[in-house]
């Protein structure tokens, strides 16, 4: 959709309120229901990808450097990641804001 | 216009008027009192004479979901159900209007358990209300045959978009053997066009249809539904009035029979107008200012025309044949007496709930019903509604 979600009026809507433009839930932001973020510390990864397989969301991306790391506009902050990962490489800390 | 006068069970007619209707997809699940409609259709289908699918399914929630997904093709879809089956698809009813798809669905109005009654009253057509369907109340075996085929041009409509359902009474309706007209096929082919639902499922074009939405938009969404269900009546009047200059049977939402000035009016819905109105005759023979008002769209309800309705009357009796327990009486009352409650001039509203569970009123009861509700109106009374036949 062009317009910001809640500048949407009911006449904006599709009949139905079909979406009619595929793939568009990847603008849906699921990292602002956060309340925990995940931080990695790269001297710790092994690169080992475990963390990406683990992740509910499939938001951790593989960087320039090989190192795993959350997309924090998806990520939900639920912490599986740090739990799994066999180095304590990923630790979780407060939002705070 | 050479059109042939048969004698048919009604229930039969109304497969009649599907296959007219020339659908292309039937999901159904056989329930008394509907069960001659989908048996018919069934037959229809295997022997040739219908080119369409026929789904059997498991139950009233698969039917119901079958037809969203045929109606999301943009294939023209029919069903029917009654009572208990109604009840049972009662979250699909939802999805189906709120993802606009035009299904047909004719409801022989059934009692709801318990006690389990196969009888006719209007319990399972009040529960379904609030799901965002428009709902015609038929009177006669005629009026169903007509309604069904206007039913897929109202939907189908582009600014509609909406699922239909018309309600016959189960028994005093559906089995009866009626006169009725069965129009010409290709009348019928020139009054109704074909389906043509502007965003159907198309792997080419893909979609997604009955999203998720956050509360961010979720009200948007209700308010376009609403807004487009009340507009929805200007093309079932316009409907109605093509429906009558081609087959020369006009319907209106509100159907006035000796209204013109009378002081009491009796309401009612659906087939037990027939014999009430053979009481207003009786009634106005003996010269009491009398008249009856058959209400025929109950969704989108007709708010303007009723008031035009009642506004010169002193009394209006109205009869329901479902209980809102614990509530206000009859529904249909309900929705009345909101509807007047702005108006400077309004007739006195009483309340009577009969008919319940295919319990017959008689020519003698409706005279009863109207005496009795003078005679309410004159003396006043506290209690919301009257229950009419229940023995004491």
């Amino acid at each position: 959709m062009t317009k910001p979600e809640d500048e949407i009026t009911w006449k904006d809507l599709e009949i139905g309120s079909i979406v009619a433009e595929p793939g568009n839930a990847s603008q849906y932001k699921t990292g602002d229901w956060r309340s925990q973020r995940p931080i990695h510390d790269f001297s710790r990864c092994i690169k080992c990808g475990l963390c990406q397989i683990f992740c509910p969301e499939g938001c951790i991306e593989q960087n320039p450097e090989g190192y795993f790391e959350a997309n924090l506009y998806y990520c939900k902050g639920c912490g599986i990641c740090a739990r799994e990962c066999w180095t304590k490489a990923i630790t979780m800390v407060d939002e705070e804001e | 216009m050479m059109t042939k006068r048969v004698g048919i069970e009604v229930s039969l007619a109304v497969a009649e008027a599907a296959k007219l209707a020339d659908v292309d997809v039937i999901a159904a699940y056989p329930i008394t009192p509907q069960t001659h409609i989908v048996e018919h259709l069934a037959e229809l289908v295997a022997n040739g004479e219908l080119d369409a699918q026929y789904i059997p399914v498991e139950s009233e929630h698969s039917a119901m979901s079958t037809c969203l997904g045929s109606s999301a093709t943009g294939a023209r879809t029919f069903t029917a159900t009654a009572g208990q089956g109604l009840e049972l698809m009662h979250e699909v009813l939802y999805v189906a209007s709120s993802m606009r798809l035009p299904v047909v669905m004719a409801v022989v109005n059934r009692a709801l358990s318990a006690p389990l009654s196969v009888w006719g009253d209007h319990s399972d057509a009040m529960s379904v209300r609030d799901t965002g369907w428009i709902q015609i109340f038929v009177e006669n075996g005629q009026e169903a045959v007509d309604n069904v085929l206007c039913a897929f041009r109202i939907g189908e409509d582009r600014s509609v978009l909406l699922p239909v359902m018309i309600h016959l009474d189960g028994f005093h309706l559906s089995h009866m053997i009626e006169p009725i007209l069965l129009p010409e096929q290709d009348e019928v082919d020139k009054f109704l066009p074909k389906n043509n639902y502007p965003l159907p499922l198309d792997p080419a074009k893909p979609v997604s249809m009955g999203d998720f939405a956050p509360p961010v938009i979720y009200t948007e969404a209700k308010w376009a539904q609403e807004v487009n269900l009340r507009a929805a009546k200007e093309v079932i009047l316009r409907c109605w009035n093509e429906f009558g200059n081609q087959f020369q049977r006009y319907y209106s939402p509100v159907e006035c029979y000796h209204c013109e000035d009378a002081d009491v009016l009796l309401l009612t819905m659906g087939s037990f107008s027939e014999t009430a109105s053979i009481a207003i005759d009786k009634m106005r023979k003996e010269g009491k200012s009398v008249g009856l008002l058959k209400l025929r769209l109950w969704r989108p309800f007709p708010f303007m025309e009723i008031r035009q309705a009642v506004k010169d009357a002193d009394v209006l009796i109205i009869l329901d044949r479902a209980l809102s327990f614990g509530g206000p009486g009859g529904p249909v009352c309900s929705e009345i007496r909101s509807a007047l409650y702005s108006e400077e001039k309004k007739p006195k509203v009483i309340s009577f709930v009969g008919g319940l569970g295919g319990r017959d009123i008689t020519v003698g009861g409706f005279e009863e019903i109207v005496n009795r509700g003078i005679e309410v109106s004159q003396k006043g009374s506290k209690k919301e509604f009257e229950i009419f036949g229940a023995r004491e």
